[in-house]
């Protein structure tokens, strides 16, 4: 399209659409750059473009920010409820209503304890204990230095080595008090 | 591509994989496997054959089910015996490595089984195995066995030979035969398969979807996962065959976030499909076309729902909605929709490909084939059972798990999870079918079996799967959102030692009211652990309540310590233990613990090595 042309009548609705558009993500993308300090702009458009801006897009791309961000900035769900044309009311009720969604900074590592059936009968509540008593926080917190959070779970489907803890994906299984002081030990 | 061309490939490529020529090593890497430890030991394998210079193939294979004993290897030498080895480390692979390829010591006392024809000395086969004798395997038939990243290994144990054969079907033969077989749904409900697919099959649409419901939210169950990560071609295969009996050209594999390795292996055997014309356009030359997309869970246990995992699918909260009308008239974007469980698809290419006489031969009249159960909790051999329907809940316990370690007496067994109910002692004799369980007050469920001992508290249990519900309940339905709320109150001032007899009659009439209030399967179920647990341990609530006790001695409220000057011999375990400073004492003087400072955290028990902790 040649720079005249933009200025036609006919490529108005293209024109708003697009200069608009990336102001408004230029400042958003700055807003963005505070959480983590990661520079994510390039991460949110290609996350953007794999997808075709169905409303059922909305999960994945939820999934995939988090992925790369480790949680879901407002910022985000911001420009994702303008990708897909829906209200932010719309994603901020996803993003709530799925536990896997995390709304603020999670730590470096991120240590899970489950709590199935199993564990639960093997002492996953003595597993929890041993990790607030070295860590100093409880399920849902993160610690100020943002090293570590920790996280109840309901089951990884590892039920026959309960009790099960998995530290940022890598899954330990038939824990003891011991073991956790050792695990998160070693993570230092 | 023909499938006879297939066929042969496949099973050129499993010979070379049975007899390599050389020595062969196999490793079982599912998730448990992992989290016992498989991938330190298999880096330990590849390093040590590397610097003894054995030459061998090292596979990767997925979960044979002996859970217990992870990580589990398999050894041979040429033409040698296969010898299965169980409780590995890094420590004792390489011992075992140098031993078994270059000293000829078979090391029997470590031996689990052997798993080839050749015997070997002392080590008994596999099948004979107290833990897979009873066992009848027809979905797990391929799990630990083959490798579950090679379409080949699949194809060449009987793999897509039931979509071939679906394929020269009309999809109303496919719908009988499935019919015949007495199929039924294995996520739970238990609703016949075949008739399932004829609804969806009479709706008149354009578009129809199919779908594979791998969510398996219940804590306690991952019969599902380890189908997924051992088998993944067995799912497809079932899945592309219920497509084509439906006439869905469209489908979805609705699976768990928390199940990383289930999703990769399954985009590989997707990929692998693709490129055999066994899935996308022009099945093995047919006009028939699937294309199959997998959709990640969030986390929500609601979403094993068909209603609320369409809505989790079309990206909006995973709310179930009212029924009719069905997923088969109107389910994904209002088009007519099916839905099945892995399990049940799982079985499908078994029926196609050995005929539904085959396949209805194991079970009982109203409850077919067999059914695969996760056996964990309390029990010495946990891990992933087959057994035909109809066998006793005894049988699985005891026989199969081999009963309580440790000597402890067994109090229950908890079926379906958060939705099922507790099978006491008494009842240990119930036949695993659905009618006899749901008699019994538990349900069949999807497979979830967790053993509880003398030390588990039944109150605590039904307070812990209330809490469970409670927090899972999507909000919808009034009395599910605010009952299960009610109930967990209740069952947390009884478990901390408050509570009125009355309370016990309340949680039964909430209970019901939450049954019958509530739209979908979580609401309808989740009264079931409390009901169950006071029909069959009403003493226990009892006990918390009049004499505020706990029996099995696990609320922690309830209980005291304390301790006895007569056995104390002054070690200062415990006070170097206590959390909180409650215990004090002087050097090789019996020490005193301070009941206004104790959190009865029972640290001191614990560390005590002279039994001098009294725990009441």
């Amino acid at each position: 399209m040649s720079p005249l042309l933009l200025f036609s009548p006919d490529a108005a609705p293209f024109f708003s659409r697009t200069i608009k558009g990336m102001l408004y993500y230029s400042a958003a993308i700055r807003r963005l750059c505070d959480h983590g300090g990661t520079f994510v702009k390039e991460q949110l458009n290609e996350i953007f473009e794999r997808c075709d801006g169905a409303p059922s897009d909305l999960i994945p791309i939820l999934q995939d920010i988090q992925d790369v961000l480790g949680y879901l900035p407002r910022e985000a769900m911001t420009e994702t409820a303008r990708f897909l044309n829906m209200a932010e009311t719309s994603v901020y009720g996803v993003a709530t209503f799925y536990t896997q969604f995390q709304l603020s900074r999670p730590g470096r590592h991120r240590i899970k304890v489950c709590h199935g059936t199993a564990c639960h009968v093997r002492g996953a509540s003595e597993i929890t204990k041993a990790v607030a008593a070295k860590l100093g926080i409880g399920p849902g917190e993160t610690t100020d230095d943002f090293e570590f959070t920790v996280e109840a779970v309901a089951c990884f489907g590892s039920c026959a080595l309960a009790p099960v803890m998995v530290v940022n994906d890598k899954v330990y299984g038939n824990v003891t008090p011991e073991r956790v002081v050792e695990i998160l030990e070693d993570l230092n | 591509m023909n499938f006879e061309d297939i066929r042969k490939r496949a099973l050129q490529e499993w010979q070379e994989f049975q007899d390599p020529g050389k020595a062969r090593i196999l490793i079982g890497t599912g998730t448990c496997g992992r989290a016992a430890g498989a991938d330190q030991v298999l880096e330990v394998i590849q390093k040590t054959i590397v610097e003894q210079d054995i030459e061998a193939t090292v596979s990767e294979t997925g979960c044979i089910g002996l859970c217990y004993a992870e990580p589990l290897v398999e050894l041979q030498k040429p033409n040698g015996p296969r010898v299965l080895y169980g409780n590995l480390t890094e420590e004792s692979i390489g011992p075992l490595l140098t031993d078994f390829f270059s000293g000829d010591d078979l090391n029997t006392s470590m031996a689990l089984a052997t798993t080839s024809a050749v015997s070997a000395d002392d080590i008994p086969p596999l099948n004979e195995l107290p833990m897979l004798k009873p066992q009848v395997r027809v979905v797990l038939k391929n799990c630990g066995v083959i490798d579950p990243e090679n379409i080949d290994h699949y194809i060449a144990s009987g793999g897509y030979a039931g979509l071939d054969k679906a394929l020269q079907m009309e999809p109303e033969q496919i719908i009988a035969e499935v019919k015949a077989s007495g199929l039924r749904g294995r996520g739970g409900a238990g609703f016949s398969t075949g008739t399932k697919w004829e609804f969806c099959r009479r709706a008149e649409s354009d578009i129809k979807y199919m779908i594979c419901n791998a969510d398996e939210g219940d804590p306690g169950a991952f019969m599902d996962r380890s189908v997924i990560e051992s088998d993944p071609h067995a799912v497809l295969e079932g899945l592309i065959i219920a497509a084509i009996a439906i006439g869905a050209e469209q489908g979805y594999i609705y699976v768990r976030a928390e199940y990383p390795l289930a999703i990769q292996r399954l985009e590989t055997a997707m990929e692998q499909a693709r490129q055999n014309d066994l899935l996308g356009d022009h099945i093995l030359g047919s006009d028939l076309n699937f294309h199959l997309q997998i959709k990640k869970g969030a986390g929500a246990f609601v979403c094993g729902e068909e209603t609320a995992l369409l809505a989790s699918i079309e990206g909006t909260r995973g709310m179930p909605r009212s029924r009719p009308p069905f997923p088969a008239q109107s389910g994904l974007y209002g088009k007519p929709t099916n839905i099945n469980n892995v399990e049940t698809l799982a079985n499908v290419p078994v029926i196609l490909r050995e005929g539904s006489d085959q396949f209805s031969a194991q079970g009982t009249e109203k409850s077919r084939g067999t059914k695969t159960f996760a056996l964990a909790g309390k029990v010495t051999r946990t891990g992933l059972v087959e057994v035909p329907l109809g066998i006793s809940v005894r049988d699985i316990v005891f026989g199969i798990g081999g009963g309580i370690p440790g000597g402890k007496e067994f109090k229950a067994v908890q079926t379906g999870g958060p939705s099922g109910g507790c099978i006491p002692a008494e009842l240990l004799d119930t036949p695993v079918d659905y009618e006899k369980l749901a008699e019994a007050g538990a349900i069949m469920g999807s497979g979830g079996l967790v053993v509880m001992d003398e030390d588990t508290c039944m109150v605590e249990i039904a307070r812990y799967f209330v809490n469970f519900t409670q927090e899972e309940s999507c909000g919808k339905c009034v009395p599910c959102r605010l009952g299960t709320h009610q109930m967990l109150q209740i069952l947390q001032d009884i478990t901390s030692g408050g509570g009125s007899l009355d309370d016990i009659a309340l949680l039964e009439e909430i209970g019901h009211s939450v049954r019958l209030g509530s739209l979908c399967g979580l609401g309808q179920t989740a009264p079931n652990p409390v009901l169950t647990t006071i029909r069959y341990f009403r003493d226990e609530y009892e006990a918390h309540i009049n004499d505020s006790t706990c029996p099995a001695g696990t609320c922690e409220r309830l209980l005291s310590y304390s301790i006895l000057p007569d056995n104390c011999v002054g070690c200062g375990a415990c006070i170097r233990a206590c959390p909180v400073e409650a215990i004090t004492g002087e050097k090789k003087e019996p020490h005193l613990l301070g009941q206004a400072l104790c959190i009865k955290c029972g640290a001191c028990f614990d560390v005590c090595k002279f039994d001098a902790v009294l725990r009441e």
